[in-house]
């Protein structure tokens, strides 16, 4: 040991110390390592801790984000603004709303003549902003009060004021009757009266949340919009085919003592689906009619259509509007996804909603389902790869594939519907040209015995009389349509036409959830909006010839020869 | 004065490198045992759910047609004693990393290392009836008999 040489000594020591720092920082990973190891165990054993107690009329998500904290992390980022090739449009940054549909597909505002989807209609965002859209579209102007309650059956958590209104209809009757009676008592107000009581009751509205999946005792999916439930129940007791959803058959044959409850009968998986079934879905809800999804003949195009078309209300055939342009009553359909969903394979599969719209993902050591509900394109992997194991980027291109050959389709109906509404148009327009004089006179004799009319500035005047002149050339018009089978027949084409098309373009898929079946619809529609134009070019030519010419109320317009 | 002068310059740094040197032993072998790190060393399947992201796996492959007669080694590790350790530690070094830092695919793919693994492994047991119909081709036995390790 060279004990006087300090040197060595000095070496030895910075090693030694060396050694020490290296072994310091090995048990400083290997503690590391071992938290993270406990954590990853605890995150396993604990899913949940139940802070907060959450009941029926908790409709604020933040509560029970204090329960399910991963969850509602997942539901607040539904404000963020996302897109896809076709879905979301280019909105930009949190706030903005979503570009006019019109903008990219114009033929929507002609098919919408005289309705209001031709003054806004927007691509659709987050479920964050479903309520705050639907306060501030220009369809639902306050002033105006256009709307009916009904609305908030689908952007309002609003069971609450059901429940209440349903108790005071009918003290004694069953719950299920009560929300019935509530549904239908919501129905029956203003948009905005209905808006006023369920803020009294909630103390804020809030967009559609925790409440309305879940049972707030056990967190087990569960339907809640008696409009789902009473239209799921027609479909049960129909002869439709639904072998997508199992325990509807299982109901069927059974003995039927009680109507299919989907919180009793379906399976998890099932309500998976039937909880986005609850709201997107074809429906009808306007003012004078309590919301209902037209499903008694079965989930098809054709089905809902014979439904409509056999429903009567005020004596006469129902319809959602009178095209403005070709005065023919006509149909509007909403956003069909459950239904279109249905047609498709991957409904016959057993794939959900959820499988794919809230796939499943992992935290740590847990495994939830995303509530960050948005296109399945956006999380590829988790959407898709479990069942089809590529990549994202081929994935993506399997169903831009599909959605490129839609839009290609969609856009050549569209076009046809265009060339049908121009060409029923020059129908109408000589006997519109002949009875101008008389509509005119008609809406001037309306006026002159009403007192206020004569207070109103020369502006409103013509303003009021023009929109009566308008409305008794409609009527006028309207009187040849019914008389003459010929004209009717157009009328019948374009109402069909329409409803496929808008069928097919109000659902938010382009085309993914059932391609087949959308391209058949497509085919059909255009098939019609072509067989229309025919029509009227050989009413117009007077190769057909058109009885209510002669014996309309003024006399019938020249035909142009050929 | 020699022996205290080098008895006063050792003991520090000695006895900090032992401490450090006992801390690191001791945590990490507490870490091992608590992490079930004797687990890795053997065969049971139940070990490779150890960390949940293969629990789906792991209950597919008990219903799966092979849970009779092979194990998750059986398929994913080669049959040599040092090829199987080697692949098994490189796989639970790609795996704890994944695990620990995050940031993996919430569906995971196997490699293509792994893949070939897998491939030799069918061949392995299944030669008598495959060989004639791989042979000279590049075949995939699994893009076929995708569920025959783990049943969807």
């Amino acid at each position: 040991m060279s004990a006087s040489n300090p040197a060595p000594e000095k070496k030895r020591g910075l090693l030694v110390a060396l050694v020490a720092g290296v072994f310091l920082l090995v048990a400083l990973v290997a503690a590391a390592l071992l938290v993270n190891i406990a954590e990853r165990k605890q995150e396993a054993k604990n899913s949940t801790v139940r802070l907060a107690d959450v009941t029926e009329n908790d409709v604020d998500p933040a509560k029970w984000g204090t329960n399910w904290p991963r969850e509602y992390d997942g539901y607040k980022r539904t404000s963020e603004p996302s897109h896809t090739k076709y879905g979301g449009g280019y909105g930009g940054a949190e706030g903005v709303v979503p570009p006019q549909k019109a903008a990219r597909d114009p033929w929507l505002t002609r098919i919408f003549a005289g309705y209001l989807f031709a003054v806004d209609y927007r691509d659709r965002r987050g479920h964050a902003f479903m309520l705050f859209d639907q306060e501030n579209t220009k369809r639902n102007v306050q002033a105006e009060g256009k709307q009916s309650g009904n609305c908030m059956h689908c952007h309002a958590s609003i069971m609450p004021l059901y429940r209440k209104l349903g108790k005071d209809a009918a003290p004694q009757a069953s719950e299920a009757e009560q929300l019935q009676k509530g549904l239908e008592a919501v129905g029956a107000l203003g948009y905005w009266d209905a808006h006023k009581q369920l803020e009294q009751l909630t103390g804020k509205v809030h967009p559609v949340s925790c409440v309305d999946c879940h049972d707030p005792k056990s967190m087990e999916l569960r339907v809640t919009r008696p409009a789902f439930v009473a239209g799921i129940q027609k479909l049960a007791v129909s002869k439709a085919a639904v072998p997508h959803l199992p325990s509807i058959e299982r109901w069927r044959s059974g003995d039927r003592a009680r109507p299919y409850d989907p919180n009793v009968d379906a399976t998890r998986q099932e309500k998976r689906s039937y909880v986005c079934g609850q709201c997107h879905v074809e429906y009808f809800c306007g003012k004078g009619t309590t919301i209902f999804f037209p499903w008694a003949e079965g989930l098809r195009v054709e089905d809902m259509e014979k439904q409509y078309n056999s429903i009567e209300v005020k004596g006469a055939r129902f319809k959602d509007w009178t095209h403005a342009e070709t005065g023919m009553e006509v149909l509007k359909a909403q956003h069909p996804e459950f239904e279109m969903w249905s047609q498709g394979i991957h409904a016959r599969s057993g794939v959900a909603c959820a499988d794919c719209h809230m796939s499943y993902r992992r935290d740590g050591a847990q495994k939830i389902s995303e509530h960050w509900v948005r296109s399945p394109l956006l999380s590829a992997n988790r959407s898709c790869a479990s069942c089809h194991p590529y990549s994202d980027e081929e994935l993506k291109s399997r169903v831009e594939a599909i959605q490129d050959r839609h839009f290609a389709l969609m856009s050549r109906a569209g076009q046809a519907a265009i060339a049908m509404i121009d060409a029923i148009v020059a129908v109408r327009k000589p006997y519109d040209d002949q009875n101008r004089p008389a509509a005119a006179a008609k809406a001037k004799e309306t006026f002159e015995k009403n007192s206020d009319f004569a207070k109103l500035g020369k502006e409103d005047q013509d303003k009021k009389l023009a929109a009566e002149t308008k409305a008794n050339l409609l009527a006028a018009w309207r009187a040849v349509v019914d008389k003459d089978p010929a004209i009717k027949e157009l009328g019948e084409l374009q109402r069909a036409a329409q409803w496929r098309l808008d069928m097919v373009a109000a659902e938010n898929s382009m085309g993914f959830h059932a391609p087949q079946e959308m391209a058949r619809i497509l085919a059909e529609s255009i098939d019609l909006s072509r067989q229309a134009q025919v029509k009227a070019g050989e009413v117009l030519s007077g190769k057909v010839a058109v009885a209510g010419a002669a014996s309309a109320p003024t006399k019938g317009p020249k035909r142009m020869s050929p | 004065m020699k022996t205290n002068r080098g008895f006063s310059l050792l003991p520090v740094p000695l006895t900090l490198a032992a401490a450090a040197a006992g801390l690191a032993i001791g945590v990490g072998a507490y870490a091992f045992w608590y992490a079930k790190g004797s687990s890795y060393m053997g065969n049971d399947p139940a070990t490779c759910a150890n960390c949940h992201v293969m629990a789906a796996h792991y209950s597919g492959w008990q219903a799966a047609p092979h849970h009779d007669v092979a194990t998750c080694n059986d398929c994913h590790t080669p049959a040599g004693a040092i090829s199987k350790y080697t692949v098994k530690a490189l796989n639970g070094w790609h795996h704890s990393w994944a695990f620990t830092m995050g940031g993996y695919p919430d569906v995971i793919r196997a490699r293509p290392e792994s893949s070939a693994v897998v491939e030799a492994n069918c061949r392995r047991c299944h030669s008598d009836l495959v060989d004639s119909m791989t042979q000279g081709g590049n075949v995939s036995c699994v893009r076929c008999h995708a569920s025959v390790g783990h049943a969807r």
